[in-house]
C-alpha cells in the first residue's frame, strides 16, 4: 500500500517537472550555429549526400568508436552470463515452406544489408542499419535449421579485424591529415558518386561488418542451445 | 512539433510507471524499452523544424540555400547510435534475468529481497 | 497539418498499447504490444523528417529486441520444464 503511494507521489513529481518543459518550449525556427556549420560542411569539406552520416562518421567519429566499443563491451557480458549447455534436448524442425525460403532469402538479405552500409553516404541507412539487416538474415538461417551452429572463429575474426582497421584509419588520419578520423585522406571524388567522401564508406562498411557480426553472436548465445 | 514532445513525454512517464509499479522482472525491461521510445521520439522531436525536408542533399534539395531547406541533423545521429546502445543494453538486461531465475526459479521481483531496507 | 493528425491518431495507439503491454498477463502478448510501439514510432520518426532513426528504429526497435524478449521468455520457460 504504501508502495503504491509512493508510486503515485513519484509520477506526480515527475509529471510536475516534466510539464514545464512542454509548456514552456519554443521551437527555433532556425537552425543552430552548429547544425548550419555541419550542413555546409558536408558539401563542401566531405562530399558527402547525407549530413546525418557525416556527423556520425567524421564530425563525431571519436562517439561513434566508444559507442561500437560499449556494443562489444555488451556483447561479451552477455557471452559471459549466458553460457552455453551442451544438453540435447529434443527441437521441433522448421517447417518446410521456412526451410525452402531461407535457402532462397539468405543472400538476398545480405545483398540488402551491404547495399545500406555502402551507400550510407548517399541514402538514408548506414553501418549500423545494414549491420542489423544481416544480423536478421543470420536470425532467418537460425530459425530454419534448428541444428545450426554457427562457426564463432570466423566471427571473431571479422569483428576484431573491423575494429582494429577502423582504429588504424583513425591514426592514418592523424598522422597524413589534422586530425583523428579525418576522411580526407584519400580523394574525395564526385559529388553523388559511390565512390565518393573520402573514407566515410569504408570506415561505415567496416561498422556494419562489426555491428552485424556482434549481434548475430547476441542472437547466437541468446537462443542457447 | 508539441504533439510529437508530448507523446514522447507520455511514453517516458507510462515506461517509468511500468518499471516501479510491475512486479515480473520480464515487465519491468519492457517498461524500460517503452520509456527508451519516448525519449527517442523527445530528442527527435526537438530537431524538427517546420515545412523542412530530412537532411540528404540529393537533387530534392537546392544545395546552395540546404541550410533553410533541412532539419537539424544533430539530433538524428544522437538517437541513431542511442537506440543501438538500447539494444545492447535491454540484451544484457534479459541476460541478467535469464540468470537470475536459473538461481530462485522465480520472476517476481518479490522474491529478490537481500537489499530491501 | 495532415502530419499532425497522423502523428495525434498513432499517438494514441501508442500510449493505449503502451498501458495494455503493461497490465497483459500473457508475457507473449505484452512482449508483441511492446514491439509494435516501437513500429509505429518508426513512422512518427519518418514524419519528424529524420529517415535514418526512422529505419533504424523499424529494424531494430521492432524486429531484433522482440526477438531477444522472445529468446529470454523461450529460456526462462525451458528452464521451467527441465526441473
Amino acid at each position: 500500500m504504501i508502495k503504491k503511494i509512493l508510486i503515485i507521489f513519484a509520477m506526480l513529481g515527475l509529471f510536475i517537472v516534466f510539464l514545464p518543459l512542454i509548456t514552456n518550449f519554443e521551437f527555433s525556427q532556425n537552425l543552430s550555429e552548429l547544425a548550419s556549420k555541419y550542413v555546409r560542411g558536408s558539401v563542401d569539406e566531405l562530399n558527402s549526400q547525407n549530413v546525418v552520416t557525416s556527423v556520425i562518421v567524421t564530425y563525431r567519429g571519436l562517439d561513434t568508436l566508444g559507442e561500437v566499443t560499449v556494443l562489444f563491451l555488451a556483447t561479451a557480458g552477455i557471452g559471459f552470463l549466458l553460457k552455453k549447455k551442451n544438453k540435447k534436448s529434443k527441437k521441433r524442425v522448421a517447417s518446410e515452406i521456412l526451410q525452402t525460403a531461407s535457402s532462397f532469402l539468405v543472400a538476398l538479405i545480405v545483398l540488402l544489408g551491404v547495399y545500406i552500409f555502402t551507400h550510407g553516404h548517399l541514402t538514408p541507412g548506414g553501418g549500423f542499419q545494414g549491420g542489423v539487416i544481416i544480423a536478421t538474415a543470420f536470425l532467418l538461417l537460425l530459425l530454419s535449421d534448428v541444428n545450426m551452429k554457427f562457426n564463432h572463429t570466423i566471427l571473431q575474426v571479422v569483428e576484431s579485424f573491423s575494429g582494429a582497421f577502423y582504429v588504424v584509419i583513425g591514426i592514418i588520419g592523424l598522422v597524413l591529415t589534422v586530425g583523428f578520423l579525418n576522411s580526407k585522406i584519400i580523394p574525395l571524388g564526385e559529388y553523388g558518386t559511390l565512390f565518393s567522401a573520402g573514407t566515410i564508406p569504408i570506415i561505415y562498411s567496416l561498422i556494419g561488418l562489426k555491428v552485424g557480426s556482434e549481434l548475430t553472436n547476441i542472437l547466437d548465445t541468446m537462443r542457447g542451445e | 512539433m508539441i504533439v510529437a514532445l508530448i507523446l514522447g513525454f507520455a511514453l517516458l512517464l507510462i515506461g517509468i510507471y511500468g518499471m516501479l509499479s510491475q512486479k515480473n522482472l520480464i515487465k519491468i525491461v519492457i517498461g524500460f524499452s517503452i520509456a527508451d521510445t519516448g525519449t527517442h521520439i523527445i530528442i527527435v522531436s526537438i530537431g524538427y523544424l517546420r515545412n523542412r525536408t530530412a537532411p540528404i542533399l540529393n537533387s530534392a534539395v537546392d544545395i546552395s540555400k540546404a541550410v533553410q531547406q533541412v532539419v537539424d541533423p544533430i539530433p538524428s545521429a544522437l538517437v541513431l547510435t542511442a537506440i543501438v546502445i538500447g539494444l545492447a543494453v535491454t540484451a544484457l538486461m534479459l541476460s541478467f534475468v535469464v540468470e537470475l531465475y536459473k538461481k530462485r526459479q522465480s520472476l517476481s521481483i518479490d522474491d529478490y529481497q537481500e537489499l530491501k531496507w | 497539418m495532415i502530419s499532425v493528425t497522423i502523428i495525434i491518431v498513432l499517438g494514441i495507439i501508442m500510449i493505449v498499447a503502451g498501458i495494455v503491454a503493461l497490465h497483459l498477463k500473457n508475457l507473449l502478448a505484452a512482449i508483441i504490444t511492446a514491439g509494435a510501439i516501437s513500429l509505429l514510432a518508426s513512422v512518427i520518426y519518418l514524419i519528424l523528417g529524420s529517415p535514418d532513426v526512422a529505419m533504424t528504429e523499424a529494424s531494430i526497435g521492432s524486429g531484433l529486441t522482440t526477438i531477444i524478449f522472445l529468446y529470454a521468455l523461450n529460456r526462462v520457460r525451458k528452464e521451467n520444464k527441465d526441473d
